[in-house]
């Protein structure tokens, strides 16, 4: 076998092609039945619904609420976190509530939300902040304990004020971590802001999927899981790339590329 | 000479297993001198350091500095620790680094900090580095930033906690001559901590020597050697060799006599 086949992303690239192409021949030749479209077929529902719009819009609905949701997330978890890793007292009150509150699944905050911020848009956007704070809070406080003893020392010795020593040490010392957090919540956000979606909304990605399976528009479905794949796919990659301008010392230090 | 750093029957007593780090240890540092506290492991000599530093406060016994008394962390006393790698902060470059020292000093025009922190940098021989990530740089160029950084606030004082410990022998030979020339240079006070007893005798013009566990002090002796000191000829001076000896034996005593009351 030739080496860039198996040392380099090809193969899995490759792959992908294939079980495409396998899609596409069982659903002509072998299964025929109206739950498993060629991929053609698709692709074609999909163009469809891009080109007058109805696509874009709902992408833009899930984006709108998922980023909203993150966003606080980010916000809220990032300085909780920063002020319980940094504050002994802030962290010893906190953190068994934090370890109380952590393993319940995001989901199960659902019926709660309904009861007490209705069915609409701020519904989605609470339920994915809830969801995907926690492990911003976690990473953030962890990663401001794990700083060396020597380095708040330096701190010192070199006259820092506690907002100084926040802005030089704590804040880049814990960012590798910090970033940990984001991209594990980005992925949970998406997933509870499309679960929102399909419980109750009128649009959104998780709205359209979840309407087209229900009439029978089974090309528009998979339409609509693809596009979810493609979301997904690209939000990841956005974040790698400016993860990596923000912390290359870290991943060059530690010999990740 | 006038005394400059007193330190007054300095106690240090461990919260978590309530046995001393150091007991009754006193002794004064004249303006300009330069100071080698040595021990054998687990004597306290770290733990000192950091409590003249004010780093850390002594359970009884009190430091003064220039007269005044050690509460915290003084601006014309800069400290150089023995990680490196982690008192360097890794996500700023070389320059960044040292320019920390200086950046939030009232009164200081950023142009002319710039160009302070280049001027220690060159004096290091890191005159070429100044972009670099510490990552990028061997492990003596990382504690010459170090150095220089702490040189950047022009302190009257350093101490410095085994500095060179971590360091291969050539580094470690290279940043011994560096460091007497800076102290020569800049009139600078310096109380440095090792266990090894050729670095004391090399550097200082007088060691003082730690017990084993709780430390106090055994033994204090001035080192005659002139500056400036020969990595070859001072190290084979006959007086060199004799104090060596006699310090040797005090330190395996030390030893022994750690291992014995060791847990």
């Amino acid at each position: 076998m030739s080496d860039w086949l198996t040392q380099s992303r090809a193969s899995g690239l490759i792959l992908i092609v294939v079980l495409l192409l396998l899609w596409e021949l069982s659903a002509l030749y072998l299964v025929n039945t109206p739950t498993w479209p060629p991929v053609t077929r698709i692709f074609h529902a999909w163009i469809a619904n891009v080109l007058d719009g109805t696509l874009p819009l709902h992408l833009l609905a899930t984006l709108w609420r998922q980023m909203l949701g993150y966003g606080l997330a980010v916000v809220l978890g990032i300085l909780m976190g920063l002020a319980m890793g940094y504050y002994r007292p802030l962290y010893n009150l906190f953190e068994p509530l934090v370890e109380a509150i952590r393993p319940i699944p995001g989901p199960a905050y659902l019926p709660i939300l309904v009861l007490f911020v209705g069915i609409g848009h701020e519904m989605k956007v609470v339920l994915v902040l809830v969801a995907s704070f926690f492990p911003i809070l976690l990473n953030t406080f962890s990663g401001v304990r794990s700083i060396d003893p020597v380095q708040f020392d330096t701190a010192r010795t070199l006259g820092l004020n506690t907002l100084q020593t926040f802005r030089e040490l704590v804040i880049p010392a814990a960012s590798p971590q910090i970033l940990t957090g984001m991209r594990i919540s980005l992925a949970i956000s998406l997933i509870l802001a499309v679960l929102g979606e399909m419980i109750v909304s009128n649009d959104g990605l998780g709205y359209y999927t979840l309407l087209a399976q229900r009439t029978f528009r089974v090309p528009e479905m998979y339409a609509g899981i693809f596009t979810l794949a493609m979301l997904g796919y690209t939000l990841n990659r956005v974040f790698l790339l400016v993860e990596s301008r923000l912390i290359r010392w870290h991943q060059e230090s530690s010999g990740r590329r | 000479m006038s005394n400059y750093l007193e330190v007054n029957n300095l106690e240090k007593r461990f919260a978590a297993h309530g046995r001393n780090a150091f007991e009754d240890i006193s002794f004064v540092v004249a303006k300009g001198e330069f100071v080698a506290l040595i021990g054998p492991s687990g004597c306290g000599k770290s733990t000192l350091l950091h409590v003249a530093a004010g780093l850390s406060s002594p359970t009884s016994g009190h430091i003064s500095l220039g007269g005044e008394l050690v509460t915290g962390p003084r601006s014309e006393l800069m400290f150089v620790f023995q990680q490196y790698t982690k008192s360097i902060f890794p996500w700023k470059t070389v320059l960044e680094n040292v320019r920390l020292a200086v950046k939030y000093l009232p009164n200081v025009d950023r142009k002319q900090m710039t160009e302070l922190c280049h001027a220690q940098l060159e004096h290091v021989g890191l005159g070429r580095y100044s972009n670099y990530y510490p990552y990028q740089l061997s492990g003596g160029m990382q504690q010459r930033v170090a150095i220089a950084r702490a040189l950047a606030r022009r302190p009257q004082i350093l101490l410095m906690d085994e500095p060179f410990s971590a360091l291969d022998a050539m580094m470690r030979v290279e940043l011994q001559d560096l460091l007497l020339n800076l102290w020569d240079e800049l009139n600078l006070t310096i109380v440095f901590v090792t266990h090894d007893l050729d670095e004391a005798l090399y550097l200082a013009q007088r060691v003082i020597v730690l017990s084993a566990s709780p430390g106090r002090i055994a033994e204090v002796v001035k080192v005659p050697l002139g500056y400036p000191r020969n990595q070859v000829a001072s190290r084979s001076d006959p007086q060199y060799l004799q104090l060596r000896e006699r310090l040797y034996s005090v330190m395996t005593e030390q030893v022994t006599r750690a291992r014995a009351a060791g847990p």
